[in-house]
C-alpha cells in the first residue's frame, strides 16, 4: 500500500479553518476505509504478493532453490519450444482482435438495419455465455478429419464431388491403376489402363483387372462375366475380374464365377492415343463400340473410374493436426517452423470467431446507439451513400469503441489457453503445433509436479505483454473523468 | 463505457432509421431498397443460421444414437429421422450399477459435475459481490486519502493475467496445510478463493461505477443524521445498488461456470470436478467418447444458459461495462 503515502506526499494535507464536516476524523476515515480491508486483504493475498513472488521465482531454478539469473529468461527466448508458442501468439494476435472487431462492427451495422435485431443478436451473442470448453468440442467434431463426422470436410468432399465426382472403382491410397492390369492391359498414361495389343474392328477384347473386393463390383450388380460376339465393324470385349478362387493361376480365361465389372468408363484411342468414342461396361463388364472405322485402335479405362475423391476412407483435411503453411525457399528450418502458420491455429480461431463475434457485436451496437444521430442523418440529407457515410462519419465516431473492443481482444488473445487445450489436445504441450505463452505456463508448471523456474518466467512475460492493455486503460479510465 | 453504463441491452436497440427513402426518391428507388431490405435479410438470416448450426450440431449429436456418431454425419438426421434416443442423457443421468461411464452423482459422474460447479460458483459469486460492493462503497462515499490511487490500482489488476499468480497460490496453499493444518489445494474452497481474488478487481471497478450515480448528498445526509457508515451502506447504498449487483453477479457466475484453468489446477487431482474439467476428462481418456462429450457439453450450458436468458438485460450491462476485462 505504498502508494497510499506516495499520495500523501504528492498532496499534503490542507488544513481548513473549522468545520470539523470537510475534515474527517481519524476515527472516521478508519471507519469507511474498513470497508475496504476484505477486498484489499484477498487482493494482496491472492494477486499482488504472489505475482512479486512470481517474478522473484522467474530468476530461481525450477525448484525455486538455487538463483540462477537471468538462465530462465535466456531458455525461453532462445528454445524452440517456447519461440513455437511465441509464434502462435503472435499468430492470434495479428489476426483474431482485427478480423473479430471488423466482424463485430458489420454485424452491428446491419442489426440496426433489420427489424428483428433482438432474435438476432441473441443467436450470434450466445455462444459468449457457453464455456470455450463446451464451444472447442463443438468445434473439434466440427473440423473432424473423417467427412463422415465433420461439417467442414464434408462441405469441401460435397464441392469436390462435384467438381470430379468419384469413380465407381476408387483406388485404396498407395495403389496406381497400373498395378490392377492382370490381363491384356497395362497400365497407361494418367492413371488409365491401356489394352496391350492394337486391334482393328470385328475383334473382341479381353481386359482383365484385378484388386478390388468383390463388394465393390457386387454392390453395383455385377454378373458372370461374358465375352460378347463381335458384329461386323464393332470392337467388343469385356472388363472383368480375373480372378477365380478356385483356380487362382489361370489369369486368362474367363472362367465360371469371375465377374465382369459394371459401369467402367472406356475410350476407344486411334493410333495416335487421342479418344475417338467411349463406351460404359454392362452387368457383365461387356462392351460395345459400333461402327468403328478402319485402323488398328486400343481401348482404355478411363482415370476417372480410380478416382479416390475427397475425403475417401474417411480422410479429409486434418485441419486440427500437424499441417501447415511454411513458407520456403533459402530458410533454415528454425526460421521456417517460427515463421509457419499452422492450420490448427486457423481452425482455432474461426471456432474462437463464432465465440467472441457476440461480444465485438453487442460492444459496438452500444457505440453505435450512442453516437449522434444528427451527423449521419446530416450526411444522408447531403446525399452520401450508406458506405460513404459508414466510412466517412460512423467508423471515425466509432473509432474509440472499436479500439477498445481491439484492446479488450488483444488481452484475450495474449491469455488463450482453454480453446489450444481442448481443440488442439495433441499439440498443445510445450512446442506442439499449436502451443501458447498460457498452455506453457499450465504444462510447464503444473504437469509432473510443480516447477515454478521457467513456467515463472514465462507468466512474467505474460504479464510484461498485457501492460500497454494496462496502461491504455488506467489512461482511458483516468481521462474519462472517474 | 468508463462511467455508469446505460441500460443498453439486446432488448433495447438503438432507434432504427426508417426514414429511409428521402423525400424526393421516386418509386424506382423505393423499390430497390425494397430489394436491397429483402437481400439484406436473408443475408442475416443465412448469418444468424451459421451462426446457430455448430450448436444445434451439439444437440443433435447429444440425441443420437451413440454408433452412428463414426460413421454417419448429425446432418442425416434430416433423411433418416428414426435415429432420436434419450439414451445419452438416460445414461449419463442415472447409469445403473454396472455403467461403465461416469454418471449420475457418482464422484467424477456428470451430474456430481454439475453440482461441484454450482458449489464452486454460487460461493464464488456472492463473495465477490460482497466484498466488491463493500470496497466500492469505501471507493466511492469513503472519508480517506488515496482513494484515487487505490481506484487506478484496481483497474490496473483487471488485466493480470492468472498465471502470474496461480504458481505461487497453490504453494502457498500448500504452506497453509504445513502450518495451520488446512490446505486449499485440491478443495472447492481453494477453487472459490482464487476466483474471488480475481473476480474482484472487475467486481469493485463495476461497483464503483453504478455507486458513482448515487448522489453524495444523500451518505453526507445521512452523516450529519450522524448515521453509521455501516448503517448508510445497507440502508442508502444497497436497496439503490441492486441492478448493479444483479449485473456483477449473473457475469461473476457465468465467468465461473465456465471456467477451466483455475479448476484444472486446484481440483486436477479430485474425484470431484466442474463440468468444464468433466468434459475436459472426457476428451482426454483414451477411448474418448463423443457421446459422453456432447451430452456433457450440452448439460454444461444448460445453466449459465438459463442465468442468461434469464436475466439477459444485466449480463450484457455487465459486459459492456467490463469490456476491459
Amino acid at each position: 500500500m505504498a502508494v497510499v503515502t506516495v499520495d500523501e506526499v504528492a498532496s499534503p494535507p490542507r488544513r481548513k479553518k473549522g468545520g470539523s464536516l470537510d475534515r474527517p476524523s481519524l476515527r472516521e476515515q478508519a471507519a469507511s476505509l474498513a470497508f475496504l480491508v476484505p477486498g484489499a486483504i484477498w487482493l494482496l493475498a491472492i494477486v499482488i504478493y504472489p505475482a512479486v513472488v512470481t517474478v522473484k521465482d522467474s530468476f530461481f531454478n525450477e525448484t525455486d532453490t538455487k538463483a540462477v539469473g537471468l538462465t530462465n529468461y535466456k531458455n525461453l527466448f532462445t528454445t524452440a519450444e517456447t519461440l513455437i508458442a511465441f509464434r502462435n501468439n503472435v499468430i492470434w494476435v495479428i489476426i483474431f482482435p482485427f478480423v473479430v472487431t471488423t466482424i463485430g462492427l458489420v454485424l452491428a451495422v446491419l442489426t440496426e438495419r433489420i427489424r428483428w435485431a433482438t432474435a438476432f443478436k441473441t443467436v450470434i451473442f450466445l455462444p459468449v455465455v457457453f464455456s470455450v470448453t463446451a464451444s472447442s468440442m463443438v468445434f473439434t467434431q466440427i473440423f473432424d478429419t473423417s467427412p463422415q463426422v465433420g461439417v467442414a470436410n464434408a462441405l469441401i468432399q460435397t464441392v469436390s464431388d462435384w467438381f470430379s465426382p468419384p469413380g465407381a472403382y476408387p483406388l485404396s491410397p498407395g495403389t496406381t491403376a497400373a498395378s490392377l492390369a492382370s490381363y491384356g492391359a497395362t497400365g497407361g498414361p494418367h492413371g488409365t489402363v491401356v489394352t496391350t495389343s492394337a486391334v482393328n474392328a470385328g475383334s473382341a477384347v479381353k481386359i482383365g483387372l484385378t484388386g478390388f473386393p468383390p463388394t465393390t463390383f457386387q454392390a453395383l450388380g455385377a454378373r458372370q462375366a461374358v465375352l460378347p460376339k463381335p458384329a461386323k465393324g464393332d470392337i467388343v470385349g469385356v472388363v472383368w475380374r480375373d480372378f477365380s478362387a478356385n483356380n487362382p493361376t489361370n489369369t486368362s480365361s474367363i472362367l465360371p464365377g469371375e465377374d465382369g465389372y459394371p459401369l467402367m468408363h472406356l475410350s476407344l484411342l486411334n493410333t495416335h492415343g487421342s479418344p475417338v468414342a467411349s463406351a460404359t461396361t454392362g452387368g457383365g463388364g461387356q462392351f460395345v463400340f459400333s461402327n468403328v472405322g478402319p485402323g488398328a485402335y486400343k481401348v482404355s479405362v478411363d482415370a476417372s473410374n480410380f478416382a479416390a475423391g475427397f475425403g475417401a476412407g474417411g480422410v479429409g483435411v486434418s485441419w486440427l493436426g500437424g499441417q501447415s503453411l511454411t513458407p520456403t525457399g533459402g530458410l533454415g528450418q528454425t526460421e521456417q517452423a517460427l515463421l509457419s502458420v499452422p492450420l490448427v491455429d486457423i481452425s482455432m480461431i474461426i471456432a474462437y470467431l463464432w465465440i467472441w463475434a457476440g461480444f465485438t457485436m453487442v460492444v459496438v451496437g452500444a457505440g453505435l446507439a450512442a453516437l449522434d444521430r444528427q451527423a449521419l442523418e446530416a450526411a444522408k440529407v447531403d446525399g452520401a451513400t450508406e458506405w460513404q457515410t459508414l466510412r466517412r462519419v460512423t467508423i471515425p465516431m466509432l473509432a474509440p469503441v472499436l479500439v477498445v473492443v481491439l484492446v479488450t481482444m488483444i488481452i484475450n488473445v495474449l491469455k488463450i489457453f482453454d480453446i489450444v487445450i481442448n481443440m488442439a489436445y495433441n499439440t498443445s504441450e510445450p512446442g506442439g503445433q499449436a502451443s501458447t505463452l498460457a498452455s506453457d505456463v499450465y504444462f510447464k508448471g503444473f504437469t509432473n509436479g510443480i516447477h515454478t523456474g521457467l513456467a515463472s518466467a514465462l507468466a512474467v512475460i505474460l504479464f510484461v505483454l498485457v501492460i500497454p492493455a494496462m496502461l491504455f486503460n488506467l489512461k482511458r479510465i483516468k481521462g474519462g473523468g472517474s | 463505457m468508463t462511467t455508469a453504463t446505460p441500460p443498453i441491452t439486446l432488448e433495447t436497440n438503438a432507434p432504427v432509421p426508417t426514414a429511409i427513402a428521402a423525400p424526393k426518391a421516386g418509386t424506382r428507388t423505393v423499390s430497390w431498397l425494397h430489394a436491397g431490405r429483402a437481400v439484406l435479410n436473408i443475408f442475416m438470416v443465412v448469418v444468424a443460421l451459421l451462426w446457430l448450426l455448430p450448436s444445434l450440431s451439439m444437440l443433435i449429436i447429444s440425441f443420437r444414437q451413440a454408433g452412428l456418431f463414426e460413421t454417419s454425419g448429425w446432418w442425416n438426421v434430416i433423411t433418416h429421422p428414426l435415429q432420436w434416443t434419450l439414451y445419452n442423457y438416460r445414461e449419463l443421468f442415472s447409469g445403473g450399477p454396472g455403467s461403465t461411464v461416469p454418471s449420475g452423482f457418482r464422484a467424477g459422474g456428470a451430474l456430481d459435475s454439475v453440482r461441484t460447479s454450482l458449489e464452486i460458483t454460487v460461493p464464488a459469486t456472492v463473495l465477490v459481490v460482497a466484498v466488491s460492493a463493500l470496497a466500492a462503497y469505501s471507493l466511492v462515499f469513503g472519508r480517506w486519502r488515496g482513494r484515487n490511487i487505490i481506484f487506478l490500482t484496481i483497474v490496473g489488476l483487471m488485466v493480470v493475467p492468472l498465471q502470474v499468480a496461480i504458481l505461487p497460490v497453490v504453494e502457498g496453499f500448500d504452506d497453509m496445510g504445513k502450518t495451520i493444518g488446512w490446505n486449499p489445494y485440491g478443495t472447492i474452497e481453494g477453487v472459490v478463493i482464487f476466483h474471488v481474488a480475481f473476480g474482484l478487481p472487475f467486481g469493485i471497478f463495476l461497483m464503483r461505477n453504478f455507486f458513482l450515480g448515487i448522489p453524495k448528498d444523500l451518505i453526507e445526509a445521512g452523516r450529519v443524521d450522524g448515521a453509521g457508515e455501516w448503517t448508510l451502506f445497507r440502508r442508502v447504498v444497497i436497496p439503490i445498488g441492486v441492478a448493479a449487483a444483479a449485473s456483477l453477479a449473473i457475469f461473476q457466475f457465468i465467468w465461473t461456470w465456465n471456467d477451466l484453468l483455475v479448476a484444472l489446477v486446484i481440483l486436477g487431482a479430485d474425484p470431484h470436478v466442474p463440468i468444464t474439467l468433466f468434459i475436459y476428462g472426457q476428451e482426454r481418456t483414451l477411448a474418448a467418447n463423443f457421446w459422453i462429450i456432447s451430452t456433457g457439453s450440452i448439460v454444461s450450458i444448460v445453466i449459465p444458459l438459463a442465468v442468461f436468458l434469464g436475466f439477459q438485460r444485466y449480463f450484457v450491462r455487465g459486459v459492456l461495462a467490463g469490456a476491459v476485462k
